[in-house]
């Protein structure tokens, strides 16, 4: 059998399979290089960037949870100009779209970041954080507020004419008015789903266990969800969805496609195995090669209901 | 690089610590003294995550079953804190470990013919045996280390057959002297001469007086940092700790991952 068809696009990225690595698991995409090829996935993106670096959240930061982990890291990042002085000419030689994902502090900072990547043509698109839970100024508002969803969406759009994705938060009453609010508003793919919030307790200490008391619940243990809600939004919106959440393996995987979506994202699974992505690329062209499905495209939505 | 390994020996040498050998590929022998590994205990989803320990010693034994006729092969030294460390202390020889190492920064070892002290704190005590086992080659050293009580101070005997000269210091004085090893450690320093370098590693409070000691007797001083981790590689930024330049408007946070877990004293913040 000749070998199945494994890419995919995603609003004009041309990607030579589905799996992406999910914003703030990879790093700058260097820290990886040394454990598996970069250019056997279908796109990197970025730890989330802000305009002004930023210096993220007291330490503990993390903690497991069963089958899954709390974070509030807070946004660490190097900011947009030293990413773009620092860590793109890395990126740039490697032959993988490169998506950025920007987190802005005000609706004036997301139009800024998006006016500020725009030129740069090693960038192949742009994936807008509206949902990260962790920042106490901003994020969760127009995460969870369609019509400040809204806002953010169109003036990016009006700033940026690089192929627009934007990531959804699952801490919303119903995800699919919030994906309807950014499709109008010119998104062109969305990611869902981001960190659901969560906490952990150190009962002998009658202390939160995070620094920040509150954190975003990644793993196995959301992936349940994060199938429901692309199956969700799959059936009210017509643009490309990008699946998150719990994605270990080529199952986990191609489960999401046939929920609906068109790519996954690979998170936590990056930090226990850092060839995670490339693994389950391989995986999942093996299982179409079993499986006698010719095109990964046919297992988008393809759920028998 | 990531490997399957397999226990060869997982030994309880103090009640609820343990030390663990396990099989590495060859290119392991190159781990620096202080580096560290991450251990994924289960392939179950729960526990998720890697643990991190330091490398206690390392080497290889001659063997039929290799190509090279030898078995490379690396230990830790553990205290079961939790489910994951408790797992890992159920582990018996031939169970399977999948392991990514060497991470991290390791120690460094200064001029030769100058005298070292280590200070170590309960299972701080696991980097400083590679570190040990180097620098004797050229070094006088000196071990000072401390527990709770007896049961925390571990593998002293390892140290002495180094030849490294050893001081006990307990909480509760049921080994060694009564006291935190940081005093024992001054009374024993005003007598002798001054060492040229200094490394520790354990609970951050005895961190932060061995920090502060080398500061008084302006020698330098590494310190071996632990922290909680998901990645171990500078991806989670999980693991941060406070760099001397950190402040709310310039901030400056440190990977122990990545950027330790070896740092110099004098480039962290004690506050």
């Amino acid at each position: 059998m000749t070998k199945p068809v494994m890419s995919v696009e995603i609003a004009g990225i041309k990607m030579r399979n589905p799996v992406m690595t999910a914003s703030g698991t990879f790093g700058y995409g260097e820290e990886f290089a040394g454990y598996m090829d970069l250019e056997s996935i279908g796109a990197m993106i970025t730890k989330g960037l802000s305009l002004k670096p930023k210096a993220g959240n007291n330490t503990p930061r993390i903690v497991e949870t069963p089958g899954g982990m709390l974070n509030a890291i807070g946004l660490q990042n190097v900011g947009i100009d030293a990413f773009i002085a620092k860590k793109l000419p890395f990126l740039r030689r490697v032959n993988t779209p490169v998506i950025v994902n920007l987190y802005g502090n005000s609706l004036e900072e997301y139009g800024e970041l998006a006016a500020r990547i725009d030129g740069l043509p090693e960038i192949a698109g742009v994936e807008v954080n509206i949902s990260y839970p962790n920042v106490k100024q901003g994020g969760i508002v127009f995460g969870t507020d369609p019509g400040a969803a809204s806002q953010v969406v169109s003036l990016v759009r009006s700033n940026t004419s690089k192929p627009l994705i934007v990531k959804l938060s699952p801490n919303v009453t119903d995800i699919v008015v919030m994906a309807k609010a950014c499709v109008d508003a010119g998104a062109e793919a969305l990611s869902l789903i981001n960190t659901l919030t969560g906490m952990a307790i150190d009962l002998q200490k009658r202390r939160p266990v995070l620094a920040n008391i509150t954190g975003g619940l990644s793993g196995p243990a959301i992936k349940p969800v994060a199938l429901r809600m692309v199956w969700q939004v799959a059936r009210a919106v017509k643009v490309p969805l990008i699946g998150i959440g719990g994605v270990m393996n080529a199952t986990d995987a191609l489960e999401f496609i046939l929920a609906g979506a068109t790519a996954v994202q690979i998170g936590t699974a990056n930090f226990l195995t850092p060839a995670a992505s490339q693994q389950i690329a391989a995986e999942m062209e093996q299982w179409l090669v079993d499986n006698r499905v010719g095109d990964v495209k046919e297992l988008i939505g393809a759920l028998k209901s | 690089m990531q490997f399957q390994s397999q226990v060869l020996t997982n030994t309880e040498v103090s009640p609820g610590y343990y030390r663990m050998r396990m099989t590495a590929p060859p290119a392991l022998v190159e781990s620096e003294a202080g580096q560290f590994v991450m251990v994924k205990i289960s392939s179950a989803i729960d526990p998720l995550l890697r643990r991190p320990f330091g490398i206690y010693d390392m080497g290889s034994f001659a063997t039929p079953y290799s190509d090279s006729g030898r078995q490379t092969f690396i230990e830790i030294l553990y205290k079961v804190v939790g489910r994951g460390t408790g797992m890992l202390a159920d582990l018996h020889q031939g169970d399977h470990l999948d392991i990514i190492a060497p991470l991290g920064k390791g120690f460094d070892f200064g001029e030769a013919g100058e005298e070292k002290i280590l200070v170590g704190g309960g299972v701080g005590l696991a980097p400083l045996y590679l570190l040990a086992k180097e620098l004797v080659k050229s070094h006088k050293v000196r071990l000072f280390a401390g527990g709770r009580s007896k049961e925390d101070v571990l593998c002293i005997t390892e140290f002495e057959r180094l030849g490294v000269e050893t001081y006990v210091a307990t909480d509760d004085g049921t080994l060694g002297d009564r006291g935190l090893v940081t005093q024992v450690m001054m009374k024993h320093l005003a007598s002798g001469g001054a060492p040229k370098r200094l490394y520790a590693c354990g609970p951050f409070p005895m961190l932060r007086a061995v920090a502060g000691i080398a500061e008084e007797m302006r020698v330098p001083c590494q310190v071996s940092l632990e922290a909680y981790m998901a990645c171990g590689m500078g991806a989670c930024l999980g693991c941060v700790v406070k760099g001397v330049n950190h402040s709310a408007e310039t901030p400056d946070f440190r990977c122990v991952c990545k950027d330790g877990p070896v740092f110099e004293s004098t480039d962290l913040s004690w506050e």
